[in-house]
């Protein structure tokens, strides 16, 4: 086997997080993507595609930036409405710093207002964690600096005991190394499986928050042949509608 | 109709005023706001409906504003805005951080003449410690609801980029529905826009939906492609632009250069020019 087709027929960690995406978001009938989201908004497409092919409910994307998989038209507040009122299933958050209990910043470092770091700022976290039932917690970036023991400010608030009307919250949290489940009662994170060629002591090494772990961690799940065609065809040229610079050069294309 | 120069527009904005902005996208008026940097303006009281990027940074690093309310500033895919990194590390903002639904029911409540509009979530939020506007209320209707109260947001000035205005002063913004909520909510609104069209926007069907009326309209200026380099209306933004942006506005000496470049290389100055207005 050649270089180029021992390449094409194995899964990048992009396209395994792509696959993950789309697992967490099994049974949901309205996800929606919000901006800077390439991987999860493939991940949506992605689960569409397989629910297509299984012959499952018909699933709707709402992701923000796209012409072709956005119908809104009541301006930007019209993603909200449909939040408050239960009619998203899926979401996902970034977060430049989040915590054990699930709490995520989104503002900076240091005492606010005059941090040390500052970024871009909460967005409509403070709301929307409350409310869409399958909040994905989606970062990359998976070391000590990011996953932190105590967020240095809170721009959403991971679950409490307040009695808050509180429908939605984290479900998950996907990185670079790991899957995480989200424990809503126990409100701790419990290690789901490892990706490839990470292990859970690099895990541990790279998180600041203790966490939950059986005593066996499965390793992730990649896409088979099948679907890494999915990916490498109608995904890649669904998500370059939005995204052309993240499909070019990140996902490789189909074979044929 | 209150047609007027993109000068003149800027006149319309007193210092320290209370002025609305939309998110990138949906008509962010870059021509009004170096006219606005232009005239010196001070002191502005910025609110982003619900987040900004470039127009916000180039405010900030002129020096026109007080206080900034939003959800986020971010320039997207090209990074950090710099200017307002720059000035949060120093001090130099009057900070009022919000989430984006919050600055739309602010808005709503507006719009309606109401005190204040109800919101979920937001509870247990570093946010909430902030802001005096914002406030826990009982649900008249429920046993132990507390919902959280957001104070109606009154915008002296909204200031936005449309397709078209007529010479009635009405004004097309199509699917850019935020528009309507920010010329409602606001106590008038200052446009610019892409062309004067013929006859009444209202006599057109297929228009007269996505019209904002001229009794809303304070002031219009023509501008064509006014919100560049930001993108509008499903157009993507002038990425080597904004990439020079970044590299050269974190220090105050290439932010100066590239105001500079914004003024010389916009696609609007030379068209302006031919009608001997100035740019």
């Amino acid at each position: 086997m050649s270089t180029a087709e021992a390449v094409a027929t194995e899964a990048t960690p992009i396209e395994g997080l792509i696959l993950t995406v789309a697992s967490l978001l099994h049974g949901v009938r309205h996800v929606a993507v919000g901006a800077s989201s390439p991987i999860p908004g493939a991940g949506a497409l992605l689960s569409r595609a397989l629910a297509e092919q299984a012959g499952e409910p018909a699933v709707r994307l709402s992701i923000l930036g796209s012409r072709r998989h956005n119908s809104f038209t009541n301006g930007g507040v019209e993603i909200f409405d449909l939040i408050g009122q239960g009619r998203i299933g899926a979401f996902f958050l970034g977060g430049g710093q989040i915590d054990g209990e699930a709490n995520v910043n989104l503002v900076g470092t240091g005492d606010y207002p005059r941090t040390s770091v500052r970024w871009p700022g909460s967005f409509g976290s403070a709301y929307l964690y409350h409310l869409v039932p399958r909040v994905i917690l989606f970062r990359e970036e998976h070391t000590r600096r990011v996953m932190v023991p105590r967020v240095d400010f809170v721009s959403a608030a991971g679950p409490r005991d307040d009695g808050i009307h509180r429908p939605g919250g984290p479900h998950a949290m996907l990185t670079r190394l790991c899957l995480f489940d989200f424990d809503r009662a126990k409100r701790r994170f419990r290690l789901r499986s490892v990706h490839p060629g990470h292990s859970v002591e690099e895990v541990r090494d790279e998180t600041g928050f203790d966490f939950d772990c059986p005593a066996d961690v499965p390793t992730t799940a990649t896409p088979d042949a099948a679907t890494l065609g999915l990916i490498r065809g109608r995904i890649r040229e669904e998500i370059g509608e939005t995204y052309p610079k993240f499909a070019a050069e990140l996902l490789p294309a189909a074979i044929t | 109709m209150s047609l007027m120069t993109l000068d003149q527009l800027a006149q319309q904005i007193p210092d320290g005023a209370r002025l609305a902005i939309p998110k990138d996208d949906t008509g962010v008026p870059m021509a009004a706001t170096l006219a606005l940097v232009r005239r010196e303006v001070r002191g502005l009281h910025l609110v982003c409906v619900p987040v900004s990027g470039l127009q916000a940074d180039v405010l900030i690093g002129s020096g026109c504003v007080d206080t900034l309310e939003t959800s986020a500033i971010t320039l997207g895919e090209f990074g950090l805005a710099p200017r307002f990194t720059d000035a949060v590390r120093n001090g130099r903002l009057r900070l009022v951080d919000a989430t984006c639904p919050a600055i739309y029911a602010g808005l709503q409540a507006s719009q309606k003449g109401l005190p204040f509009m109800p919101l979920r979530g937001i509870f247990s939020s570093d946010l909430l410690s902030h802001r005096s506007d914002w406030k826990p209320i009982q649900n008249p209707f429920a046993e132990d609801d507390a919902i959280m109260a957001i104070k109606a947001i009154r915008p002296d000035i909204a200031l936005f980029h449309a397709q078209a205005a007529d010479r009635f002063g009405n004004v097309f913004i199509g699917r850019d529905r935020d528009g309507l909520l920010l010329a409602h909510a606001s106590e008038t609104a200052l446009v610019t826009v892409e062309r004067i069209v013929d006859g009444n926007l209202f006599e057109d069907p297929d228009r007269a939906g996505s019209t904002v009326p001229a009794m809303y309209i304070g002031g219009i200026a023509l501008a064509p492609q006014g919100t560049w380099p930001v993108g509008f209306g499903g157009g993507n933004p002038d990425a080597d632009w904004m990439r020079r942006y970044i590299g050269a506005a974190r220090d105050p000496e290439g932010f100066r250069n590239m105001l500079e470049s914004l003024a010389a290389e916009a696609p609007w100055a030379t068209e302006l020019q031919a009608e001997g207005q100035p740019a």
